[in-house]
């Protein structure tokens, strides 16, 4: 059994115990553990079950490369999947659920898999499930669905605060072992602003566990004199528990901040996600133990031998009673070491290589400890937890076999240097076939903005092992980096450490070395995702000859631990099925985040009310107050309709219309776009920007103008006021007034950039209020000032001065068909005028109306909108706006694109109206079908409705279409078929369907 | 994430300042151009594995559009200048050359 022991553990204190639950079961650990070692101290062996076969699973590491120890954590609004429990912190309360079963953890219904695995091979899901095609939806689907996926998703909303941090440094530093540490002492006196990280809460690295003596002083001693040192310096930031997440282009780094991971309490942000550029990046990530390919060694109880003595240093904890060891190096030997030290038996030390280790070999002999050269693994006996295993001849399996008892075993294949962060962003590597190991290559580090490299590998993660080197190299890259980074170098030297003779690793892939293909079929090497390596010789016969097309066919690598235990032994199996060597295949893409990141620190503080900049009218606050419903129109908030108690928003429409039409309504029209350009070449500009020709328009005078981009099409609309000889006023749509004003400047600043025009956004500057109606010029009478009249303000003029007490321009326009006049005031004085024009309006019934009146009554009248009637691929001359193209003008953006031939093609969909025969409501966005098929066996179709309302007005449901020869068809029927399967008969008739001659809109 | 430096105000600005404004050095073809001088001008775009000439706008800072040099292939800069001009000073190509020998972008080398 796996427990604690009553000695080591230099990370807990026992004097203060912590109660967590494990599937609703109450535990105690200490504080210090980590979910993973509380867990392994309780004997909590199983701990969840695989992605395919639903075959149990255990704890095989103790840090983030952890495949199997996935939990559900936390509960309702904490509650969080996937997380791994190597890396959890233990804290008072902590509530974890295992994944992936059913009904229960011991007793997994799923596991019926396992026993079908031979029918599962490799690519299954492609082979199996293509034919019979409706079989797809009912009965492939619903299975896959339940049976894949290892965490639940979150049922209720996250309550946790995250944010973003935003830094810059000279030099980051990622990892804070003892290459990093000694990188940031290196660095510390160079002048230079250093961040450095360490993704555990505790700094040290494999120091700790590994090396109980640096020249004589105690490896935690060591790593604590350099903290408190570096803690001295003002330029050096520390900070534990933070991931150096992924290397991006010109020295742009994620750090990902976990802030209260390991509290009970929820206070303050939970994760923080520093977005740091960096001039010099150094990479002290060191190297993660690779598992051994051998037959069973999924069963729980097998774990990297690295993990099984930080469990014993770190945390007191023994794996088991009897733990076995197998290597292919010398390291493990310190696993032998120290569980040895500890009391823990150690029946056999299984080392492949047939000539054994060096010192370290040496000295577990010495202890009395059992070991076989030459000889592997050629069986696991045990299921949800390892009970023996035999022996054999690592070249011969039938060869000395012999069972040997016990209940755990340590591996390690050797080591992989963490290479992820270097690669991210181009760093490419080579690979050592002495160590087996691919290590970043120097001549090859990632460039900057200037070309020159910008990450720098240092100690283990750069492919050094032993302690001298590490630390060697370790100074080296600093000073590299340092210099990069414009800092001053010192001469200190480092003292050279003597490390044990260590004898060279041999590359063993596949244990025993002539496995059957039985064998091959229950040898593991990605444990979440259950891919073993009969499944990769499968993809590799099959063709999937390139590594990232096997990773796709058999999934290897592509759990959520990415890969990081499985990627080379994988590799190795498919290279040797090709028959190629290891670097001619190559590794796959190593892509950012290193683990996984929430996706709340993604988000940052851009939640709820902060999502995105909300913009508001001056009136806004009158708005809400009345109970408006509003719409989002871009960034701004709009009443959509002023609903009353108990009216529908449908009512509430046809009831400010009607009051509109037969006496008065009001509209806050402040968010529209308010362009004014100015300049001696002003005119000049705006005959090239608009379709229409606005040089000549009289000062007074207004227009409506179109603008096409440079391919054609309508972009924006909107009615121009010549304000003096040199200044013209635009108003561009709700929606369009930045994206307009963009579009203005890039052709003045990159095209006509010695022009002399000037353009300002005055967007925001003016509340403009529209009083439409019959009485529109009643109620702007009773406030004064201004002669309004229809002499002294005909239809399409401005004029501006004293408006009551206010200062107005009036522009008498109408995109209703009503009487109309949009008065701009400072947006200073837009409530207070809105307020008076609410009251002096009593008398006529005055009625604010929302942009769905406006949308209604500009469509009952066949105005288009943009958006509605445009989608990118509408020209004007496809909505009847000929008479807004200018023939005059030599040249306009989008003038030459119209005289396209597609653009000029008698067959486009034309703009027309179109009334349903039954008086009812078109569909928006319906295709009218027309006889035939096209080439893709679809119904062919001849033209779709863009904007369909009900008319309170006409009491029946009016539409606007784009109509195959529309305009020459008025008369003809057409049908609409709707989603249901009826069809819709309507007629096609003029756009316009209220007040066509603009009686109304001149009195 | 690319940095530029703004060579209007001087600012070294991250991509979430700029907007990408697609190839530089376009030469505009209006009404009576033909059609295959109106589709090269409208479509098609130089695609190149290495140096190219970019039109970048400090959006989020001046407002500014500048023409970037760069490498497509490594993202080395090699310079930021005004978007006024019809083709890339001097000093920039010189660079250009001293670290891409022989590197050729439509009519520039
Ligand atoms: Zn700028």
């Amino acid at each position: 059994m796996s427990k604690r022991l009553g000695v080591g553990g230099q990370f807990i204190d026992r004097s203060k115990p912590i109660k967590f639950q494990f599937n609703g079961r109450r535990f105690s650990g200490f504080k210090g553990d980590t979910l993973a070692s509380a867990l392994l101290a309780n004997d909590q062996v199983l701990i969840g079950r695989s992605f395919k076969y639903h075959r149990p699973r255990g704890i095989v590491s103790s840090g983030s490369e952890e495949p199997n120890a996935l939990m559900n954590l936390g509960e309702n609004e904490t509650f969080e999947p996937n997380q791994r429990a190597t890396t959890t912190e233990l804290f008072e309360g902590l509530t974890a659920f295992s994944q992936n079963h059913w009904p229960s953890l011991n007793f997994d219904i799923g596991v019926i898999n396992n026993y079908l695995s031979r029918f599962l091979p490799a690519g299954f899901y492609y082979k199996m499930f293509i034919h019979p095609r409706p079989f797809w939806k009912y009965i492939y689907e619903p299975f896959i669905r339940q049976s894949a996926g290892l965490g639940k998703a979150p049922s209720v909303k996250d309550t946790s605060d995250y944010e973003h941090f935003y830094a810059f440094y000279d030099l980051v530093i990622i990892g804070g072992g003892i290459s990093g540490l000694n990188a940031a002492l290196t660095a510390a006196e160079s002048g230079l602003k250093i961040l450095i990280m360490e993704q555990n809460s505790e700094w040290g690295g494999r120091c700790l566990v590994d090396f109980p003596f640096i020249n004589e002083e105690p490896g935690l001693k060591y790593i604590s004199r350099i903290l408190s040192e570096l803690r001295k310096y003002k330029n050096v930031t520390m900070r534990s528990r933070m991931m150096g997440a992924g290397v991006y282009d010109h020295g742009y780094l994620l750090g990902y901040e976990r802030l209260n991971d390991h509290l009970s309490t929820n206070e303050g942000p939970r994760h923080r996600l520093w977005r740091i550029r960096a001039k010099q990046i150094i990479t002290a990530t060191g190297a993660i133990e690779r598992p051994l390919s051998f037959p069973g060694n999924d069963i729980p109880g097998i774990m990297l031998a690295s993990a099984v003595r930080d469990y014993a240093t770190n945390f007191g904890v023994a794996v088991g009673d009897k733990v076995a060891i197998f290597t292919n190096n010398d390291d493990a030997y310190r696993t032998a070491i120290t569980l040895h030290e500890i009391g823990v038996t150690v029946p056999v030390i299984i080392d492949a290589r047939s000539s054994g280790g060096g010192e370290l070999a040496h000295h577990a002999k010495e202890l009395g400890i059992r070991v076989e050269n030459g000889k592997a693994i050629s069986k696991v006996f045990g299921q949800k937890r390892v009970k023996a295993v035999t022996i054999c001849d690592y070249e011969k399996s039938d060869a000395n076999k012999e069972k040997i008892e016990c209940d755990s075993i340590a591996m390690s294949g050797g080591w992989s240097p963490v290479v992820h962060l270097f690669s991210h962003c181009g760093g490419k590597l080579k690979w050592d076939e002495d160590l087996a190991m691919f290590r970043p290559d120097k001549a090859a580090k990632p460039t900057s903005s200037d070309g020159l490299p910008f990450v720098t590998a240092v100690g283990s993660a750069n492919g050094f092992l032993l302690m001298n080197e590490v630390l060697i190299d370790t100074l080296d890259g600093s000073r590299t980096a340092i210099r990069a980074a414009g800092g001053k170098i010192n001469n200190k030297k480092t003292k050279e450490f003597l490390d044990k003779n260590e004898k060279a690793p041999e590359a063993i892939w596949i244990s025993p070395k002539d496995a059957n293909i039985k064998k091959r079929s229950k040898t593991w090497l990605d444990f979440q995702n259950d891919v073993k390596v009969s499944d990769v010789e499968l993809a590799a016969r099959e063709g999937f000859e390139s590594v990232e097309h096997a990773k796709r066919y058999t999934t290897l690598g592509m759990a959520t631990d990415q890969g990081k235990l499985s990627n080379i032994n994988g590799l190795a199996i498919l290279s040797s099925t090709l028959g190629k060597e290891i670097p001619r295949v190559g590794t796959t893409t190593f892509r950012p985040p290193y683990t996984p990141i929430s996706l709340g620190s993604i988000g940052g503080s851009a939640r709820n009310e902060l999502f995105q900049p909300i913009r508001k009218t001056p009136i806004h606050e009158w708005h809400e107050k009345k109970g408006a419903y509003m719409e989002p129109v871009g960034q701004w908030r709009r009443p959509f309709c002023y609903p009353k108690e108990g009216e529908t928003h449908q009512k509430a429409v046809e009831r400010e219309i009607n009051q509109t039409r037969s006496s008065l309504g009001l509209l806050d029209a402040s968010t529209l776009g308010k362009l004014l350009v100015t300049g001696p070449d002003a005119g000049k500009f705006l005959d090239m920007l608009y379709t229409n020709m606005m040089s000549t328009l009289k000062v007074g005078k207004c227009r409506y103008g179109l603008m096409c981009s440079e391919n054609g099409f309508l972009i924006d609309d909107g009615v121009v006021a010549r304000i003096d000889e040199q200044t013209w006023l635009c108003h561009t749509t709700s929606g369009g007034a930045d994206r307009i004003h963009s579009h203005m400047e890039e052709w003045l600043q990159t095209e006509w950039w010695d022009w002399k025009v000037y353009v300002a956004n005055l967007t925001e500057q003016f509340a403009q209020i529209g009083v439409v109606g019959p009485n529109a010029r009643k109620l702007l009478e009773k406030i004064g000032g201004l002669d309004v009249s229809k002499d002294a303000l005909g239809f399409m003029e401005w004029k501006e001065g004293k408006l009551g007490k206010y200062d107005a321009r009036i522009f008498r326009i109408s995109f209703s068909g009503e009487l109309s006049f949009e008065v701009a005031v400072p947006a200073g004085q837009g409530m207070a005028f809105w307020k008076e024009l609410i009251e002096l309006g009593e008398e006529f019934g005055v009625m604010p109306y929302g942009t769905e009146a406006l949308h209604v009554m500009r469509a009952e009248k066949g105005f288009i909108m943009i958006g509605d009637e445009t989608d990118g691929t509408v020209i004007p001359q496809d909505l009847n706006l000929t008479w807004a193209i200018s023939k005059k003008k030599e040249d306009f953006l989008g003038k030459r694109a119209q005289e396209r031939a597609h653009m000029v093609d008698p067959n486009r969909w034309k703009l027309v109206g179109l009334e349903t025969l039954d008086g009812s409501v078109l569909p928006d966005g319906a295709y009218s079908t027309a006889q035939g098929f096209n080439s893709n066996g679809q119904r062919s179709t001849q033209g779709r409705i863009t904007s369909s309302y009900y008319s309170p007005t006409l009491k029946r449901g009016i539409a606007m279409g784009l109509i195959l020869n529309g305009p020459s068809r008025e008369g003809e029927i057409i049908e609409f078929p709707k989603i249901d399967g009826t069809i819709i008969p309507a007629k096609i008739t003029s756009p316009v369907f209220y007040d066509p001659d603009g009686e109304k809109q001149n009195v | 994430m690319l940095i530029f430096t703004c060579p209007y105000c001087g600012i070294e600005a991250d991509e979430t300042e700029l907007t990408p404004g697609g190839e530089a050095h376009l030469k505009r073809f209006g009404p009576g151009s033909s059609d295959e001088e109106f589709e090269g001008y409208l479509f098609n775009r130089e695609n190149p594995k290495g140096v190219h000439f970019e039109r970048w706008r400090h959006v989020y800072g001046c407002g500014k559009w500048f023409h970037a040099a760069r490498c497509t292939l490594t993202l080395e800069v090699f310079g930021t200048y005004s978007a006024q001009t019809f083709e890339p000073p001097e000093e920039i190509k010189e660079r250009i050359r001293a670290k891409r020998p022989g590197w050729k972008w439509r009519n520039f080398s």
